[in-house]
């Protein structure tokens, strides 16, 4: 089938590097991958072509890289799933981090990220001298996030790292919850309590863009969403997080739907006026463009508001 | 010459042998750097999907049985003071894997599970589903974050760098992200590189095995030895060849032909599908040559293990077998071939990693050290069994790492002129200001690759082997002529496959010398002209030292026997 490849180039040696497209049009096979028709560029059109790759079989993370807006393996995507037939593809180097040269990317913040969460097992002294002992659920249950190959798609597509780059992201997050759920690590509350940090696991926004494009199944923000859940089990300091999720699960309860005014006050809490009074002016525009229900500012409880607990009790006792 | 860079010892290579080694060492208070051309977790020690072998005594098994497995599975040509240091201290290096972090499946006691693997009568195999290599990689990478050790990351070695006394002083390479040529100063050099699969087309391996830890070996004078030895793994997917792990038969998958019967009890009828892998190969091969096969392969069958099993402990390759061949594990059988996918030669080394030579003496280059694939001891010798390569990389790691440090601490630095870097400098100038002639790296890589597959695979004879010789010496002819497109400095991948294609030609060559000088038929090593093996003129090794432009010296070592005599071999 015929199909044209829109790549995103950058040569930083050019008297002016800026990024521009190129398209290369190619013949390719129903069974060829991204990988194989960038190869096949590579070696057929256009040799300067750079890009990094090396298994072919989606384990060693190389390759990871935007195909038609998302990020994903070249080498665990078919050409043929990304245009239906005779199409164009476009494919761009990964989000969220400089670009050295093409589709390849600069991993050093990334890798910086993972450090910073002590991806290594901290046991408690002395080693035994044969095994730990440990469940076999919980060794397979981390083979889940063990499966994570770095390869960086997750933090490409992250919403959030996109305006903060302080975030630590997916990948780091989902690497300190390997280790949070291990039962040979020792030091599971203080690795909660710094993660509990800004930057920490209450900023992921939960846009599910890291689930949707890990091409190992990790699920980071599942992850993530485990560790604040320990986190709240562990009673770590409370956060403007952890708050607003136990705000809202009891405004829930409470009126039956969400009271967003009320919310942002007791998130925020009343001992913090500045902040809370420097989302006076979206609140104004809020209002301005009618984005205020129609009981105004102030949320009564629902009609039948008691049927609702106890649903809410109900699904409580089943988690 | 002073360098900016200088450490006690310099790895090459950050996969589980290098990584192992570079912890070994750290943990003797030497000064460590690693240098790899891609980032640690990118390492092909990844790929190896289906587990690590040790026999521990406390589960009533004995390292003599799995020594003894190894030495038979090598067709009698592994060193046996090897194999039973590998079998004796598995144990230990399994458990201090665990220490570091390996989630290693359990068994319903909270114990280490195991498995079984090919060649072996005894479960002996501990693994993490069937990722065990990379679940073992990422382990020793977050130890290398923890012991905050330098890694030059994305640097391409062009040689090792020798004093006025002939000992090993370091390397030259480049920074591949700038372009920027350094020497780098070690007192100590372990090349753990990994393998030159990619010297063959198809196979398993990824693209960056070209051998380039074996080739500036043997061009600064350290010889390779049993190059001959190249395993061809039974299980490879139709198609691009990708691995699909002897797990599957672990777990009792079975092998068909195109009437749905179990080949391999023509062959091997007591190990069945779980005989070595040159034995299973060579089946197959038989089967798809006299017209039992469909379409080129044969059928690996999981369907009877059920679909738990199967995403339990097979999730990977079942992916794969989704993704790559559209089919469903659980439902159809898989079509599979015999596909290159390790070699058992590789820099000689002794039992603690060093580059020694006949002589029992560091004749060839002090200092220098090998270990995992890119070494040869020889553990695996005709054959190597599976699960027992990651052993190799991990014991053998250590140890590389534990003795190189020592002799770090007892040599003084090294000196050397200040134009080191110089010649390899140049060399890759000319490279890049050479004329483009039409002709590609791509392609003379393609026509090395499909000329190994075709003579130096499953069966070989003396004809076909001297026509891939002619070929070889054509296609370095083109390569010294080739030219590349790309000519910036940052980055440039075109520029690192045509030095990796010098690599894999150096390698190519001495598989064919090793194959052709070869004349019986022992492990994968299977000559139509030659078919039985014979101990009396070839219980030996084939050593190969670079003689320059001229032909390669060939040298021969016994095999050293301790406890197992050769017999006759049967599964």
């Amino acid at each position: 089938m015929h199909t044209t490849f829109c790549i995103k180039r950058f040569n930083p040696e050019l008297d002016t590097p800026v990024p521009y497209f190129q398209e290369y049009a190619l013949e390719t096979e129903p069974a060829d991958t991204v990988l194989d028709a960038l190869i096949k560029i590579r070696e057929s059109i256009d040799e300067s072509l750079t890009l990094r790759c090396s298994c072919r079989g989606s384990i060693c993370g190389s390759c990871g890289m935007r195909i038609n807006g998302h990020a994903a393996l070249a080498c665990k995507t078919k050409v043929i799933s990304t245009t239906s037939g005779e199409g164009t593809v476009s494919v761009e180097p990964m989000n969220n981090m400089p670009v050295i040269k093409d589709l390849v990317t600069d991993m050093a913040g990334f890798w910086e990220k993972v450090q910073q969460v002590q991806p290594w097992l901290q046991p408690d002294a002395p080693e035994p001298t044969g095994e730990y002992l440990a469940s076999s659920e919980s060794m397979n249950h981390l083979t889940g996030v063990m499966g994570c190959i770095m390869c960086g798609a997750c933090v490409s597509d992250c919403a959030a790292l996109e305006v903060d780059q302080r975030f630590l992201g997916p990948a780091a997050l989902a690497k300190a919850y390997r280790f949070v759920a291990d039962p040979r690590d020792s030091v599971g509350h203080s690795r909660l309590f710094e993660l509990n940090s800004p930057g920490g696991m209450w900023d992921c926004t939960r846009c599910m863009e890291c689930i949707q494009v890990c091409p190992k199944g990790v699920g980071a923000m599942d992850r993530i969403m485990a560790l604040r859940a320990k986190a709240i089990d562990e009673q770590v300091p409370s956060t403007c997080g952890s708050r607003h999720a136990e705000v809202f699960a009891d405004l829930i309860y409470q009126k039956g739907r969400l009271d967003e005014p009320m919310l942002a006050v007791r998130t925020i809490g009343l001992n913090n006026m500045g902040q809370l009074l420097s989302y006076v002016p979206t609140m104004l525009m809020a209002f301005a463009r009618r984005k205020v229900p129609k009981s105004g500012f102030f949320h009564r409880a629902l009609p039948g508001i008691d049927r609702i607990r106890r649903l809410f009790l109900k699904v409580r006792d089943l988690t | 010459m002073t360098s900016s860079y200088s450490y006690d010892v310099l790895i090459l290579g950050a996969g589980l042998a290098g990584m192992r080694a570079a912890l070994a060492a750290h943990a003797e208070g030497v000064s460590v750097a690693l240098l790899s051309k891609v980032h640690p977790v990118r390492s092909h020690s990844n790929a190896a999907q289906g587990g690590i072998n040790a026999a521990l005594t406390d589960r009533g098994d004995k390292w003599e049985d799995h020594a003894f497995e190894t030495v038979k599975g090598s067709d009698y040509l592994g060193d046996q003071d090897a194999i039973e240091i590998l079998a004796e201290e598995a144990g230990q290096d399994i458990l201090a894997l665990e220490h570091m972090g390996v989630i290693f499946n359990r068994n319903d006691e909270g114990r280490l599970g195991t498995r079984r693997f090919g060649g072996q009568k005894r479960a002996r195999t501990f693994f993490v589903s069937d990722f065990t290599g990379q679940a073992i990689l990422h382990v020793l990478y977050e130890q290398i974050m923890k012991a905050h050790l330098v890694v030059f990351e994305e640097w391409f070695v062009t040689s090792v760098v020798k004093d006025d006394h002939g000992h090993c002083a370091g390397v030259v390479a480049f920074d591949i992200r700038t372009g920027g040529f350094s020497y780098i100063q070690a007192k100590a050099v372990i090349i753990a590189a990994g393998g030159l699969g990619r010297v063959y087309e198809p196979s398993t391996n990824a693209m960056i095995c070209t051998g380039d830890g074996m080739a500036i070996a043997y061009r600064v004078g350290a010889p390779l030895m049993d190059m001959e030895m190249v395993q061809y793994h039974p299980t490879t997917l139709k198609g691009k060849g990708l691995l699909m792990s002897e797990a599957a038969r672990g777990e009792g998958a079975y092998l068909l032909n195109k009437d749905g019967e179990r080949f391999m009890e023509s062959y091997a009828p007591n190990m069945m599908e779980l005989a070595s892998r040159d034995v299973v190969s060579r089946a197959e091969q038989i089967e798809i040559n006299e017209g039992r096969g469909v379409d080129g392969c044969v059928l690996l069958d999981c369907r009877h293990l059920g679909k738990q099993i199967i995403q339990e402990r097979l999730r990977q390759i079942c992916e794969e077998a989704k993704t790559f061949a559209n089919i469903d594990m659980t439902e159809e059988p898989v079509p599979i071939r015999p596909g290159m996918h390790y070699i058992m030669g590789g820099i000689k080394t002794d039992v603690h990693g060093r580059c020694w030579d006949l002589q029992d003496k560091w004749g060839g280059v002090p200092g220098l050290f090998a270990a995992g694939e890119t070494a040869c001891l020889s553990l695996h010798g005709g054959n190597r069994l599976g699960a027992n390569s990651l052993l190799d990389t991990v014991v053998f790691g250590r140890r590389a790492g534990s003795c190189a440090a020592a002799y770090a601490k007892s040599v003084e630095e090294p000196k050397v002129s200040n134009t080191v870097a110089k010649p390899d400098q140049q060399t890759v100038q000319d490279l890049l200001n050479r004329k483009n002639t039409g002709d590609t790296v791509a392609a003379i890589r393609l026509n090395l690759g499909m000329t190994m597959n075709h003579h130096l695979g499953v069966f070989r004879d003396h004809e076909g082997m001297i026509e891939a010789q002619t070929a070889i010496r054509q296609l370095r002819d083109r390569w010294q002529q080739v030219g590349i497109h790309d000519k910036g400095q940052v980055f440039n991948t075109s520029l690192v496959r045509a030095l990796e294609l010098g690599m894999m030609l150096d390698c190519a060559e001495t598989i064919v010398l090793g194959a052709l000088t070869r004349k019986e038929s022992r492990g994968a090593h299977f000559r139509t002209d030659y078919l039985h093996r014979d101990d009396e003129d070839w219980l030996k090794h084939i050593l190969l030292y670079a003689q320059g432009e001229g032909t390669p010296r060939v040298d021969f070592l016994p095999v050293r026997v301790t406890q197992w005599t050769p017999q006759v071999r049967l599964y």
